[in-house]
């Protein structure tokens, strides 16, 4: 009873407090990494430095007025927004934080699950976060709003093919769809498959960045844009469930790419006994670091790159991510062979 | 209500089946016809999956890849068909689509 | 017993989105009834153990096939409700009696199944899990497998050729 009912639901409470805390603190994250990429300081004035800026950004949300256009499908347009977040929630469920490790004299596994077809299920729900964009544009029954949720949907349904393919070339080299089991199988190989599979990781991050709207390619919810994009017409806590599922996303592809790619909560260097000193660092702060690099690269890029055109970001999603996705997947297949 | 049987899965993919035929007699919209042809195809693989799991092998589970496949395909081909037709006679009321009748 | 009530909620959610789907006026009030639907289908085969075609339903069908019937609506959504104009030749009344009649069939079925219940055979392999499919598919089914995807890559060229428009 307590093994199977107590447990996950304490560690999904546990993930679920932290990635809320966690997406809030990155909306502070994102704003001061990009003041100081600047020569700016960014938010100041509320705590020190700042620190306390997410929870005024919260309260003001919590406070303003929510307003329904008269005309707007009731139920599609307050539904829309939970629609988005949820299916970047979910997918927590999936993802390995540590290894089995032994809590309070129990023996705990620090992931909430281990599905054999993890990945598979990871790509199947991104697949549904198109929904709540596209019904978010068409309830609010405006011209920018639909053309903007039309855009942003194109869009992503255009990434995920190519980041589906970039990940089957993954599934060949590790042989297991499971998370857990791509992390094993980087330890028993001894190298991150960073370096055995770099196409595959390009593709991966490029199209990340592309499902979850970030600059580069964020033309569709970009301010100066289409005015807003698909939340034009939502106000108060329903626009701010739209960032939180924004910046939940990007904390769901940080955290994949992390365990896919950069060998999830192994040490560097895994078996390499010389660097055994290393394994003080418990293993789920190696996996946080890591995806909190990721995170930073997001933010870096943001304050860098300008922003793709929409017939560009198009473009390379279909005929340059694409094509080279699958070549890298009878590559690897070739390779998986030989070797 | 004794364990789930085989019976039961397919009582549940028949019942499904004809709300699925009840929609495409019925249904004027095009778009809803379509649907329910989808909601057809899965009642049909509900039907395979309950008979892989009696059975024991997965034949069930790979012909079921092949329908969602198919279906895929089907309904690329045929919101291609109301797209053109649309654009030609400005409806989606499958009555109002009978150009070549006599 | 959980697999009981599993099945019987699971099959219940099924047929009432079906029946709403079938039944709404809204198109894109039955796009997402339809979604519900195929989600809990998905999870219908979660629950007998097929979690590979269960991932896949939701990949495919919920996230890929009813986008596509979004996109379509969105495009062809205009003011004047679809349903007023009916051929006189119809005849609604003939496919509800029809269905009436199987769905009472059904029943009877049903009434009957229960009295001599089928025996519930354990498989002996393992169903549902990746690798058992693929080696099947790869193996002895790698023809229709070729097929379908001459099938898939005839059926995107027949679409894109559709829905051009002619400059």
């Amino acid at each position: 009873m307590i093994d199977s009912v107590v447990i996950p639901l304490l560690k999904i409470l546990i993930v679920l407090n932290a990635v809320l805390v966690a997406v809030t603190f990155m909306v502070l994250l994102e704003r001061k990494v990009i003041a100081w990429t600047q020569v700016r300081l960014g938010p100041m004035r509320v705590g020190p430095h700042g620190i306390l800026q997410p929870i005024a950004d919260v309260l003001k949300l919590m406070i303003k007025e929510d307003i329904t256009p008269v005309k707007a499908d009731r139920w599609v347009f307050t539904m829309s927004p939970m629609l988005v977040l949820v299916p970047a929630l979910i997918m927590f469920a999936v993802i390995p934080f540590g290894p089995t490790t032994s809590l309070f004299g129990r023996e705990v596994t620090l992931y909430i699950t281990d599905l054999n077809v993890g990945l598979l299920y990871i790509v199947s729900v991104t697949s549904i976060g198109v929904y709540g964009i596209i019904l978010a544009g068409w309830s609010s029954n405006s011209k920018y709003p639909l053309l903007a949720g039309l855009r942003a949907s194109a869009q992503l349904i255009s990434y995920e093919v190519a980041v589906t393919m970039a990940l089957v070339s993954m599934i060949v080299s590790a042989g297991t769809l499971s998370m857990v089991g791509i992390v094993n199988a980087q330890a028993s190989q001894g190298v991150w498959y960073l370096f055995i599979q770099p196409v595959a990781f390009f593709i991966f991050f490029v199209g990340g960045l592309a499902e979850t709207n970030r600059a580069p390619f964020d033309m569709p919810e970009a301010e100066q844009e289409l005015t807003g994009g698909f939340h034009t017409e939502y106000s108060g806590m329903r626009v701010a469930l739209f960032f939180l599922a924004e910046y939940a996303n990007m904390i769901v592809l940080a955290s994949v790419a992390t365990t896919l790619f950069l060998g999830g909560w192994l040490r560097p260097f895994p078996n390499v006994e010389a660097l055994a000193f290393l394994g003080i660092i418990p293993s789920w702060c190696w996996f946080l670091l890591k995806t909190f690099v990721f995170l930073y690269i997001f933010i870096w890029i943001r304050a860098t790159l300008p922003r793709y055109r929409y017939d560009q970001l198009m473009r390379i999603g279909w005929k340059v991510l694409i094509p080279l996705a699958i070549a890298n997947v009878v590559v690897s297949g070739i390779l998986k062979v030989m070797f | 209500m004794g364990p789930i049987t085989p019976t039961h899965y397919v009582l549940l993919s028949s019942a499904l089946f004809m709300i699925g035929v009840f929609g495409v007699i019925t249904r004027r919209n095009i778009i809803i016809i379509f649907m329910s042809i989808e909601l057809i195809l899965n009642a049909v693989n509900i039907n395979l999956i309950a008979f892989s799991l009696q059975w024991g092998n997965s034949i069930g589970q790979v012909f079921v890849l092949f329908v969602i496949a198919v279906a895929a395909a089907e309904a690329a081909v045929g919101l291609g068909i109301i797209l053109a037709m649309y654009r030609n006679k400005e409806t989606i009321n499958i009555d109002e689509m009978n150009v070549l009748k006599w | 017993m959980a697999e009981t009530i599993t099945f019987y909620m699971l099959g219940g959610l099924i047929l009432l989105f079906a029946v709403l789907v079938v039944s709404t006026r809204n198109t894109v009030h039955g796009i997402i009834f339809l979604v519900i639907d195929f989600l809990v289908v998905a999870l219908l085969y979660a629950s007998m153990n097929s979690m590979f075609v269960a991932a896949i339903q939701v990949l495919v069908y919920a996230g890929g096939i009813v986008v596509l019937y979004l996109f379509v609506v969105m495009l062809v959504n205009h003011k004047r409700p679809p349903e007023e104009y009916a051929d006189p030749n119809r005849r609604n009344w003939l496919g509800a009696a029809m269905t009436a009649a199987v769905l009472g069939e059904l029943v009877i079925i049903g009434a009957y199944a229960s009295l001599r219940p089928a025996a519930v055979s354990a498989s002996a392999t393992k169903v549902g899990y990746v690798k058992e499919t693929a080696m099947v598919l790869y193996t002895d089914y790698i023809i229709p497998f070729e097929l379908v995807s001459i099938l898939l890559l005839v059926a995107m060229v027949g679409a894109i050729i559709l829905a051009r428009r002619e400059w």
